[in-house]
Formats: C-alpha cells, sequence, structure tokens
C-alpha cells in the first residue's frame, strides 16, 4: 500500500506544476487569428466589448457590422502610434464615404492622455477603449500598435502586427471598399 | 488698523502651514512600489525605462502634487488601468491562488513535519520485540553454548 504522506506531496507538487504552466499559458498572446489569416481564410471578427473613451458608454465591435472597419489597437505613450495617426486619419477620410471607418482601440492608457493625443492629432474616427487590455486579448493583441481589418460581414480578412503603411492599407483595405 | 494688519499677518504665516498639513505627503517612491506597469507585467519601480511607465510615473507625480493621499492615487489608477495594475491582485477569482497556494504549502509542509516528527517518536516508545520462546531441547542447547563461551 502506498503511504499517504509521498502521496499527498507528490499531489502538491502535481496541482503547483498545473497551476504554473496555467498560468503561463493563459497569460501569452493567442496567435491562432495569424494562420488562420494566413491560410487565406476569413475568421469572425471577435465580439469585443469595450467602452466608449469620451463618455464611457458601452460599445462593441458588433455596432460596426456592415461597414468596413479598421480596429487600430494603440497608445498615447507608444511611438510608433503617434508616426502612425496621421496615415489613419488620411484613410478614415477616404473610407467614410464608402461606409468604412477607421475604429481606434485605446488600450492600458491613462485617459487624459489619450484624450490630449486625439486632439493633438486631430483624429475625428471613433475611439474605443479597452482599459484593461483584457478584451483585445482575443484578438492576440501583445504589441503596439496592431490593425485588424473587418469586413462589411463581420470577418477578419487581414491583420498587422505592428505599424501599417500606404501600401498595406490600399493591398488591404482599398478592395473592401468597392470601386472608386 | 493695527489689528487688522496684525490678523492678516497672522493668517499669512499660517496659511502654508495649514495647507502643508491638509496636504498628505505622497512622494513617487511611495506609490511605485505598490503598483505595477501593466504593459512591462513588473513593479513600476522595476520598470525604468518604458514609455507606459514614465506616462504612470508623471500621473503618479500630479496626482500627489495635487495633494492625493497614496490610496486615492492608487484608486485613480485603478481606474486607468483597472485591478492588474496593484503589486498585491485582488483575492478573488485566479488571483485568489496568490494567497492559497503559498498557505496550502506552509500547511502542507507543516503537516508533513508533525507526521514524521509522531511517527519518530511512536517507534522510539514502542517495547522490544518478543523473541518466541525456544523449544525445551534448543533452549538447552543454547544454554549450554552459551556456558561454553561464557569467559
Amino acid at each position: 500500500m502506498v503511504s499517504p504522506l509521498p502521496l499527498a506531496v507528490g499531489l502538491a507538487v502535481v496541482a503547483v506544476v498545473a497551476l504554473l504552466v496555467y498560468g503561463v499559458s493563459s497569460s501569452g498572446p493567442s496567435r491562432t487569428l495569424d494562420g488562420q489569416v494566413a491560410r487565406g481564410e476569413k475568421p469572425p471578427a471577435p465580439a469585443l466589448e469595450l467602452t466608449s473613451l469620451h463618455d464611457g458608454a458601452k460599445r462593441s465591435l458588433r455596432d460596426y457590422k456592415g461597414k468596413v472597419v479598421l480596429v487600430n489597437v494603440w497608445a498615447s505613450w507608444c511611438g510608433p502610434c503617434r508616426e502612425e495617426s496621421p496615415l489613419l486619419q488620411r484613410w478614415h477620410e477616404r473610407m467614410q464615404p464608402k461606409g468604412g471607418t477607421v475604429l481606434g482601440v485605446d488600450t492600458l492608457d491613462i485617459k487624459g492622455d489619450a484624450l490630449g493625443f486625439i486632439k493633438k492629432y486631430k483624429l475625428t474616427y471613433p475611439q474605443l477603449n479597452d482599459r484593461e487590455g483584457t478584451s483585445i486579448r482575443k484578438l492576440g493583441t501583445a504589441q503596439y500598435p496592431e490593425s485588424f481589418v473587418v469586413d462589411r460581414k463581420g470577418r477578419i480578412t487581414a491583420l498587422q502586427r505592428g505599424p501599417v503603411d500606404d501600401n498595406w492599407m490600399r493591398e488591404h483595405v482599398l478592395p473592401l471598399l468597392g470601386p472608386s | 488698523m493695527r489689528r487688522a494688519l496684525a490678523a492678516l499677518l497672522v493668517l499669512f504665516l499660517l496659511a502654508p502651514t495649514a495647507a502643508s498639513a491638509a496636504c498628505p505627503k505622497t512622494s513617487l517612491a511611495d506609490v511605485e512600489d505598490e503598483v505595477m506597469c501593466p504593459v512591462c507585467g513588473v513593479p513600476l519601480g522595476l520598470a525604468t525605462e518604458a514609455p507606459q511607465a514614465q506616462r504612470e510615473r508623471a500621473f503618479i507625480q500630479r496626482e500627489a502634487e495635487a495633494c492625493k493621499s497614496k490610496q486615492q492615487i492608487k484608486n485613480e489608477l485603478v481606474a486607468q488601468f483597472g485591478d492588474r495594475v496593484l503589486a498585491l491582485p485582488p483575492d478573488k477569482g485566479f488571483n485568489l491562488a496568490v494567497y492559497l497556494v503559498p498557505a496550502a504549502i506552509v500547511l502542507a509542509g507543516i503537516a508533513a513535519i508533525t507526521t514524521v516528527a509522531l511517527r519518530r517518536r511512536g517507534g522510539a516508545r514502542s517495547p522490544p520485540p518478543v523473541t518466541p520462546a525456544l523449544p525445551g531441547d534448543d533452549a538447552a542447547r543454547l544454554n549450554e553454548d552459551l556456558e561454553r563461551y561464557d569467559l
């Protein structure tokens, strides 16, 4: 018969190791979307439940269904986000008449700093907030900025982990907007 | 007139003291040990170069200069970043493990040591093993042998 003491110690060790493995695996970003998009699939965009950066009202990515949406995850402390913002504003103005929009998602940021950023770069596209960065984890976000193209059916057709440029926007956003 | 001037002088001298008494002396160092840099995943005091950490420090500094207490500043940080900003996580959900696992390990260790100690003590007190009696012939032969070797 097995002595209860070594059995208990063994079980405790297994439990602690399992806890550590769970902790480490659950904190890492998921890269499922990247693989799906790279294979040419169009996975449905996750239902991001966010708040308006301006008034704190609840908003969802579903509110934009039927539009071509460029979801841009950013923060005011992020250097590349500053460089990317004027390009995004230009593209928002280009997308808007064709049923498209850039949708900013500010995260892990101080609200005053984020609003100052929007004012400084004269950004007019809608801005949501993911205070703790929990909702955008569904997108596998781990760096800033990151952008996701969502088509009119609510499917992710392209993503960019890092800043986008004009060529990327032409390649991935323009075709979804229809004939110019 | 003289009285009024004296009263004004007293007010002028006392005003900074009263203001400093109402303003808790919270320093950046007081707070940064107890909060995290959420993007870096380390305590703010250890995140020296990260841009988010620098913004967070500037925010704490502004709040401290606005006479906020340490707890008020921590509450403000939670309002900005959520519970993740606290170095000690809240005791709910998976975070509960942070408090329960060390306690469980300590308790299991105490239980293991106690069990081993009790077993050892019990072993020392137990009577010597009883030797079965030898049959009559064997006992006599054993005695003879022992006497032969008795010096």
